[in-house]
């Protein structure tokens, strides 16, 4: 291991954490939340020709998949970076 | 031109391509054949990761199926592509620091057992040829409508290039071949979905035109007019579903926790250079499997409006059979359309409810909507050769898995350490060839049930392999007896109700019969939750890991120092 102090292992480890959930509850609300469980009440609002739920179950929820994909991957960049754990450039 | 010479054309040029690529891109060693050396950029891995995963059943199958039964679709399409989150933010960068070939290796070692690393390999063999079958079968269809050469002629010769590239090539060759045929298939399924919204609603992007107004002046919204039609015609309205909220929940949980458990996509992320790259490479992978994915429910609705109107015709009174369009008489001769005439006014008509006269196979929308929306004969043939990038790219990734597993996982892990570099790749080889003449047999002679096949393909890696990895990953406690007690819970309650409701007691398989009215394709969220319970149980029975596990599992969990993926 790399880090300075076994102390700052287990922060990077926590915040690491707390960004993973933090984007998992994401996931689940605009999938299995609004696209599934909440769909009938997002049906009643009409946006452009869609129905607002039936739109997150078949596009909604796909771009924001992948939206939290790359706002994980700078994160996580950010994070490697501030605790200087990041690989070496070759 | 006509449509036959355009397909010969372009899939032969396709074919060359990829030939000249694996030619291009031979494999020296295991590592190059295995994981490509590791040196695979992190945008061409995401091209390719989308090659390998969106198989012949998502170009085909996937936006018929939406077609016909609207919103219930949705699981697929957030279940295919959701499942990437969780692989993108719970598995890729930790397995890519662990830095071994393939999942059993993983399972193997971190669970210091040479049975969980056994009921691995099995897991995986079983996953791939489930799914290998299918393929073949897809491209077999592919060439019969389109080549009009028998299915066993098709079949072979998809084989034979496969041979070519996959056994030659490895991994390396996969690889850069899958990111070319990622651009044949993208490039077939857009054109058409283009032009079609042009035609439709006057707009040239797809997933905005579904959203929009119908371009004939009336300006009723495209889904309104759907729902509309739907529910006159006696069907249930598109936007809405029929199976209960429940059952959709459990499915499309299934098929995420499926995708990312998934032993041919996992190994991709083990091909590239560091562990940033890992997560910048599942990334990618979502953008091009999204652009096809929302493009998908689009095409749906598309081809179901203009289905309905090319059988009923525009007032609704059904179209006279002598002047129905060719594509109907054309996808008749395969036998996946049919029309019988039941109140004998000579007139076809489709319908939800007593009035229908039409059998039509879901299978047949995307292929057939460029007909259907009377596009020129090179964008169809387009189709075809799109249709056949994507069932080989998906092959060619599952046979190295098989082949992987044997050589790698079975006899240099197992059975024989002692082998050479030189001849474990040979065995790769041998395994890969094998595997080809088992998947040709299988495409020629397809159990009649590939469907059902790929339903328990997902349930069982939902089932087995998820659980295991992401507690290796975040549970350091975690002991090799809890594993394997969960992964064997896992899968013998996922397959023994699969079994139970496919196969042997079909005539049951009804909401009413369903365990808390789950069907058997949801079935795999269940057995990840007892799988879960399991290994937690028997981890309180039994002595948590050692304690040179629990610093293996600590150093996965930071990034620095990943180096290549290591040769043993």
């Amino acid at each position: 291991m790399s880090f300075e102090t076994n102390e700052h292992a287990q922060a990077y480890w926590k915040e690491n954490l707390r960004l993973l959930i933090t984007l998992l509850v994401i996931w689940f609300t605009v999938s299995f939340g609004f696209g599934i469980l909440l769909v009938e009440q997002l049906n009643n609002i009409q946006l452009f020709g869609f129905k607002l739920g039936f739109w997150f179950a078949q596009q909604g929820s796909i771009y924001v998949f992948v939206v939290l994909i790359f706002v994980y991957v700078l994160k996580m960049r950010a994070l490697d970076r501030k605790y200087n754990v990041q690989e070496d450039e070759e | 031109m006509g449509i036959q010479t355009w397909t010969f054309l372009l899939v032969g040029l396709s074919f060359a391509l990829y030939i000249g690529i694996a030619i291009w891109a031979r494999a020296g060693s295991t590592k190059e054949f295995y994981v490509a050396g590791g040196g695979v950029p992190p945008v061409a891995n995401g091209m390719a990761t989308a090659a390998d995963w969106m198989s012949a059943a998502s170009f085909i199958s996937m936006a018929g199926l939406i077609s016909f039964i609207g919103y219930d679709g949705s699981v697929y399409l957030m279940g295919w592509t959701g499942g990437y989150v969780l692989l993108a933010l719970c598995l890729a960068p930790y397995l890519r620091k662990f830095g071994k070939f393939t999942v059993p290796d993983f399972i193997g070692d971190r669970y210091y057992s040479q049975t969980a690393r056994t009921v691995a390999v099995i897991c995986a063999i079983f996953v791939s040829f489930t799914y290998v079958a299918g393929q073949m079968r897809g491209v077999g269809v592919v060439f019969s409508r389109f080549l009009e050469v028998d299915i066993v002629t098709g079949v072979l010769l998809g084989m034979c290039v496969v041979f070519f590239y996959a056994v030659l090539g490895g991994m390396k060759g996969i690889t850069y071949t899958q990111v070319a045929q990622y651009c044949v298939l993208i490039f077939a399924y857009l054109v058409p979905a283009i032009f079609i919204s042009v035609m439709m609603t006057g707009n040239p992007v797809p997933q905005l035109g579904f959203g929009g107004t119908l371009a004939d002046g009336s300006g009723v919204y495209l889904m309104d007019k759907l729902n509309g039609l739907s529910t006159e015609l006696g069907f249930n309205e598109y936007t809405s579903g029929t199976k209960s909220t429940i059952d959709v929940f459990f499915i499309t949980f299934a098929l995420m926790v499926g995708t990312a458990g998934l032993p041919h996509v996992i190994v991709r992320f083990f091909t590239v250079p560091k562990v940033s790259d890992a997560r910048l490479s599942a990334g990618w992978a979502l953008v091009f499997i999204a652009i096809l994915y929302t493009t998908a429910p689009a095409i749906a609705s598309f081809a179901r409006v203009n289905m309905i109107e090319t059988i009923n015709g525009p007032e609704g009174q059904g179209v006279a059979y002598e002047q129905a369009p060719g594509w109907i008489k054309n996808w008749e001769q395969t036998g996946l359309i049919g029309w019988e005439d039941k109140n004998d006014d000579g007139r076809m008509f489709y319908a939800g409810d007593e009035r229908n006269e039409m059998a039509i196979d879901r299978d047949i929308i995307v292929m057939a909507n460029p007909e259907i929306a009377k596009l020129p004969a090179w964008v169809i043939a387009l189709v075809a050769a799109g249709g056949v990038a994507a069932a080989l790219s998906t092959s060619a990734g599952l046979l190295l898995v098989i082949s992987t597993s044997i050589s790698h996982d079975l006899l240099k892990r197992n059975l024989m350490p002692n082998i050479t570099d030189k001849q474990e790749l040979l065995y790769a080889r041998i395994a890969a060839a094998c595997g080809i003449a088992v998947a040709a047999y299988l495409g020629i002679n397809p159990p009649g049930f590939v469907a059902e096949v790929v339903a328990f393909a997902f349930g069982l890696a939902a089932s087995s392999f998820f659980p295991a990895i992401i507690l290796g990953i975040f549970y350091k406690k975690m002991n090799k007896e809890g594993a394997i007690a969960g992964m064997l819970t896992g899968i013998t309650f996922t397959a023994a109700y699969i079994v139970y409701f496919k196969f042997i007691n079909p005539a049951a398989n009804t909401p009413d019969n369903w365990w808390l009215g789950v069907s058997p394709e949801g079935i795999g969220t269940l057995g990840m939750i007892f799988n879960f319970v399991v290994a937690f149980i028997a981890l309180k029975l039994t002595r948590e890991a050692p304690d040179h596990i629990k610093e293996l599992v600590e150093s996965l969990r930071y990034p620095k120092g990943a180096g290549q993926a290591q040769d043993h």
